[in-house]
């Protein structure tokens, strides 16, 4: 899997209720929350964000409340991968369960800045900021959860009978 | 090599004879839970799995508290929608406005949770049921609903955290003020990853109520789960409210731990957490003046009747401070009930307090109690984020029940032992 786009860059602990705000969820409707992702933290959020563009994150990211909605809306903002040094481990299962990339690679967190073209090789673990030409090294999924992601999530999972 | 108490509940419950940490397995679920606001996500998957029912009619289980009773029509469609699905699936353990609590403290206090469980909740408090000694972990709704269906779920097996209890908690220092210490020491992350085991000469002393709350808020330093170790106290609280025959899991005396820290219970103080993070924690030398707008008691960390308890007496024959706002919330029916019977409502009604119907509500900026911009609560529960319970531009400092009375009668952030002119 390959991922390139910009980058949006935020810090540590980066909550879940920042993401999306416990006042809109009162709704399970992936545009709806995506119009609101990221409101209290960073307004400008929804108006750049394009298509393909990549989060990174120092640790900690998407800590708190087990809310799905949080990397629902991130994902149909049209974030194609998140990049952070830690994630809190709810959020960590959510994504993969959802089908959202994720990788922790506080190196590559460190080396890229606000704005710059980023490519990622999930395949080979390999993180290229294009902008610099910096190269970095990622831990690959293990089999378990890449066998989730390449079947498009754990429903498919089981709706396959991969998982009994 | 030795193992864990979480890393035997989780061997067993994925049939096998030993587990390490960082090792992925399937285990089988005694229980799965969702409320009003992660449910309808889970319903939603769980209708692509072409699935005719739930695994099993007693162990799947709903409770409406978030946004109940029904904020705004939108809230009313997500409650539908879960009513509706239990109806159809048969679900016998769903509890609606009228049977309802804060999940939490329902789940324990109705007998659906016993030692040696393996419980998943779309719900990141969800770990608050380590308290009985069962492993318990918040999941997302896509866990939720695949639980529903197939009674298994996937963990990654956690290393841990061992903490050592020892000494007495002295008085008017609660379960509440153990976890803004610890949290405070180690950090939002200090335990990410891991399991925070309790166990210790120092747990005799500490209540149900008490570990309930410390394990509620394991999360709250990143934690995977929370777990006490099963002693009589345990043992006479399952047994009380009706639960499943207790199975005892003891850690291995050689099993293996990242780290152990030692807390002496005597030293802890009434302890605050400042914005914007669980993880700022202070104790009343380093506390000046701080004015406040709300105060809020209940949630599933604090609205258990022990909470209602030390509150109302620190409460009883005095009046809320002028322009202070001062919302009790007892978790489940039956705390209401309880703490109706014992007068502890006339208490807070009496001292300008209003008494809400069971919710999370405030806690999470629902309803029943939103800040508005530049405001400042006390509350016990347990996050303190930005824009938690209302604007983004308001305040939130966890505390105690005790700290929150003590401040709801000065208009102040206080100290329960200066307050009740508490010698130390």
């Amino acid at each position: 899997m390959k991922y390139e786009g910009k980058v949006i860059k935020y810090g540590d602990n980066v909550d879940t209720d920042v993401i999306i705000p416990a006042r809109y969820l009162n709704t399970s409707d992936h545009a709806e929350l995506a119009s609101h992702c990221m409101e209290d933290l960073d307004k400008t959020f929804v108006t750049r964000v394009q298509q393909g563009d990549i989060i990174t994150a120092g640790f900690n990211f998407g800590c708190g409340s087990s809310r799905e909605h949080a990397p629902i809306a991130i994902k149909a903002s049209g974030i194609s991968l998140v990049i952070a040094k830690s994630f809190a481990r709810i959020f960590y299962r959510n994504s993969i369960n959802i089908g959202l990339a994720i990788v922790e690679c506080p190196e590559a967190v460190a080396g890229i800045s606000e704005g710059d073209k980023v490519e990622a090789d999930m395949d080979n673990g390999i993180i290229r900021n294009l902008t610099t030409g910096k190269e970095y090294k990622t831990a690959p999924f293990p089999e378990f959860v890449q066998k989730i992601i390449e079947n498009g999530g754990l429903i498919n999972s089981i709706a396959e009978g991969i998982i009994k | 090599m030795g193992m864990t108490m979480t890393q035997k509940i989780l061997a067993g419950h994925a049939g096998l004879e030993t587990v390490q940490a960082g090792q992925l397995i399937l285990a089988s679920l005694d229980l799965v839970l969702g409320n009003d606001i992660t449910s309808p996500v889970a319903i939603k998957e769980f209708s692509k799995l072409n699935k005719d029912g739930v695994f099993d009619k007693e162990k799947v289980t709903m409770v409406m508290d978030h946004f109940a009773p029904n904020k705004d029509i939108k809230a009313a469609e997500q409650c539908k929608m879960c009513r509706d699905f239990c109806g159809e699936k048969e679900v016998v353990h769903f509890y609606d406005v009228g049977k309802m609590g804060i999940e939490h403290a329902l789940l324990p206090e109705q007998g659906l949770v016993t030692s040696g469980n393996v419980v998943i909740g779309a719900d990141s408090h969800t770990c608050t049921y380590g308290a009985l000694g069962a492993f318990s972990t918040g999941v997302g709704s896509t866990d939720m609903a695949c639980g529903m269906a197939i009674g298994k779920a996937w963990f990654k097996v956690p290393s841990a955290i061992k903490f050592n209890l020892t000494g007495k908690l002295r008085k008017y220092v609660s379960g509440k003020d153990v976890i803004l210490h610890i949290i405070g020491q180690i950090g939002v992350d200090g335990a990410l990853y891991r399991s925070m085991e309790f166990t210790g000469e120092g747990l005799s002393s500490l209540s149900m109520s008490d570990r309930l709350c410390i394990a509620n808020m394991a999360i709250e330093a990143g934690a995977k789960n929370g777990i006490f170790e099963v002693d009589d106290i345990t043992l006479e609280y399952v047994k009380a409210h009706g639960a499943k025959e207790p199975v005892v899991y003891k850690a291995d005396e050689d099993a293996v731990y990242d780290e152990v820290i030692d807390i002496n219970l005597s030293e802890i103080e009434p302890t605050v957490s400042f914005p914007h993070l669980p993880e700022n924690a202070k104790t009343f030398k380093e506390i000046g003046d701080i004015k406040i707008n709300q105060v809020v008691i209940g949630s599933c960390t604090n609205g258990r009747l022990e909470d209602l308890q030390e509150s109302a007496e620190i409460m009883k024959g005095k009046k809320c401070a002028d322009g202070v706002r001062v919302i009790v919330i007892p978790a489940t029916q039956k705390i209401y009930l309880e703490a109706m019977e014992q007068g502890l409502l006339k208490i807070f009604i009496e001292s300008g307090a209003v008494v809400s119907t069971p919710t999370c509500g405030p806690c999470l900026g629902g309803h029943m109690g939103i800040l508005t911009k530049g405001e400042r609560a006390v509350a016990t529960t347990n996050r303190n984020f930005v824009g938690r319970m209302g604007h983004v531009e308001s305040e939130v400092y966890l505390a105690s029940p005790a700290v929150a009375a003590a401040s709801a009668i000065t208009g102040k952030i206080s100290s329960p032992w200066e307050v009740m002119n508490y010698e130390v």
